[in-house]
């Protein structure tokens, strides 16, 4: 039997008139990686916020290890780790300075910390820089170190909002293996994102989320699977002969969407549809062949993309 | 209880890891304000006023020394309360980190209270000896004053959290400091027993903290003194009120702190 470890059923927040989560239902397994994709604005960080105990609950029910978050809030925190959007990192301390107080506020005995730091800080990669300032350190290092710090009492669960904002693709690269490690030692995950390749590389399973609700759930492959085709053309039209162009692809492919800069044809089979093209006399600039993405999903789902 | 007070030393231990590398800086300001201060005033202006028609059963030396003890820890606490909180808030949001640990927002208002009192305890120490060395009092006597003049620093430094929290920006915190801090400063009986103002005006000193945290400063380090250089109120009516200043201080500034981190 699996666990759940965060249930949600009817989970609402409200801020004044506006509706930011709109009644939601998920559970969190035990040891998964489970991801909020969605656009900014789409309810993500309130739910985490909701989940993390820092922001009360309008509406439903959410339990977190089987604890309620409004009374429990204390002994949830204690068994969870917070990788915030923003790095909030104190800057008058060190690198070893802000595990130890982070340490200190989880109750834990200084000799235990202090060996807990030399792991994090090697699995951080951070040991060389373990008596520098905050201030000095490259973005990427900061995130890790943001991670490690919330990995200081060892969590049973690390949530994580938009981890690799921000940082360019090697620092993401390195931040996404760190997770892997992370969820093999069976830390179980929660990740927001609005990258789909992040959601596809981490996730096991994840839900689209837009406009405070939930517009699909599943794992990334079941989720392309329901809703895209496997395989996508995307056609670039010279200046001014995309309008043009769309009116004679009707019926071409299964599905397909006209957006500002490119068409992106859905199909099962890319090579005949590229024949079809040929032979209704459309000629793009560039076609690309590729297979569906997250970015599809959510553009079926919503009519919207993710990032604008 | 215990446990608020244990959560409280976590601030205290992060506070003091940061403390060890910027102590140089406050430990300079903390000895060079009292002797800039009681210099000027108290010596400078001190001459002129001993010299004139001033009726002070004390020196103005003296008069001043032991306003300034209550003034200076308004202004610290007060300071503390100010954009250091906006900072944990807004610009650094360490707080926003801290309280996604056991801590709650409460637990930090506690804890920085506890820290404001073992920092301004050392400032008051430090303007007690340099006040003695120029002759204002004897140290003795002066440092059973220091608790009051810290109390004074606690409750403006807990009240103005509780401001700062419910505040966008820092703008409306310079507005408080020029509009509130500062005629406090100057209006309180610092500087002149308030029997000189008008009538009306010493009933509006009665209901300002910083009058009440002067008087119960310089009726205890200076037994001597007596009416009209310090009032007739009895001392439990400064302590009361200024503990009923730091109970509402401290209630306030965990309510609205919890409320602004935790929306």
């Amino acid at each position: 039997m699996t666990e759940n470890l965060v249930e949600a059923r009817g989970l609402t927040k409200t801020f004044g008139s506006f509706t930011a989560v709109d009644s939601i239902d998920f559970d969190i397994r035990k040891g998964e990686a489970f991801g909020f994709l969605g656009p900014n604005g789409a309810g993500k960080t309130s739910t985490m916020r909701m989940i993390t105990t820092v922001s009360p609950i309008t509406d439903g029910k959410l339990t977190v290890f089987g604890m309620d978050p409004t009374t429990e809030g204390r002994d949830i925190r204690r068994r969870i780790g917070v990788v915030p959007q923003e790095d909030n990192l104190d800057l008058e301390l060190t690198v070893a300075e802000n595990l130890y107080v982070y340490g200190r506020y989880h109750d834990m005995p200084r000799a235990t910390i202090r060996e807990r730091i030399d792991e994090l800080l090697e699995f951080a990669q951070l040991t060389d820089r373990r008596k520098n300032t905050v201030e000095s350190l490259s973005g990427g290092m900061k995130r890790r170190l943001t991670i490690a710090r919330a990995l200081i009492n060892d969590p049973d669960l690390v949530i994580l909002d938009e981890p690799t904002t921000g940082l360019d693709p090697q620092a993401r690269h390195l931040l996404w293996e760190r997770l892997y490690r992370l969820k093999r030692q069976g830390v179980t995950l929660i990740i927001t994102t609005h990258y789909m390749d992040e959601a596809e590389q981490l996730c096991d399973r994840l839900v689209v989320m837009d406009q405070g609700k939930i517009a699909a759930e599943g794992s990334p492959s079941e989720l392309i699977n329901r809703y895209s085709t496997r395989e996508v053309l995307e056609l670039r039209f010279a200046e001014g002969e995309q309008d043009e162009a769309v009116l004679r692809l009707d019926g071409l492919a299964d599905s397909s969407e006209v957006l500002a800069d490119r068409v992106l044809l859905y199909t099962n089979d890319a090579e005949s549809t590229q024949r079809g093209l040929h032979e209704r006399g459309v000629h793009p600039e560039q076609v690309l062949v590729r297979r569906s993405t997250l970015e599809d999903v959510f553009l079926k789902l919503t009519g919207r993309r993710l990032i604008d | 209880m215990i446990a608020t007070l244990t959560r409280a030393r976590r601030t205290v231990e992060a506070e003091l890891i940061a403390y060890k590398r910027t102590w140089r800086g406050t430990v300079i300001s903390s000895f060079v304000n009292p002797v800039f201060f009681l210099s000027a005033m108290g010596l400078g202006l001190g001459s002129l006023v001993d010299r004139g028609q001033g009726n002070l059963s004390v020196s103005y030396l003296t008069f001043v020394a032991t306003g300034l003890m209550a003034a200076i820890g308004m202004q610290a606490g007060a300071g503390d309360g100010a954009h250091p909180v906006m900072a944990g808030i807004k610009w650094r949001k360490e707080f926003h980190a801290v309280i996604t640990t056991p801590m709650n927002p409460g637990d930090i208002v506690v804890g920085r209270a506890v820290w404001g009192t073992i920092r301004l305890t050392f400032i008051m120490v430090v303007f007690t000896i340099i006040a003695g060395l120029f002759g204002a009092f004897d140290v003795g006597t002066a440092l059973m004053a220091i608790p009051p003049a810290v109390l004074t620093g606690i409750a403006f430094q807990t009240s103005m959290t509780a401001f700062t929290a419910t505040r966008e920006d820092s703008t409306s915190l310079t507005t408080i400091f020029r509009f509130a801090i500062t005629p406090l400063f100057l209006f309180s009986g610092t500087f002149f027993p308030i029997a000189n103002l008008p009538q009306a005006f010493q009933w509006i000193a009665y209901a300002t903290p910083l009058f009440h945290g002067v008087e119960l400063v310089r009726k205890i380090a200076l037994p001597g003194i007596v009416p009209p250089d310090v009032t007739t109120l009895p001392i439990w009516v400064h302590f009361a009120y200024l503990g009923v200043m730091l109970a509402v201080g401290i209630t306030l500034a965990a309510r609205f702190l919890d409320r602004r981190l935790r929306p």
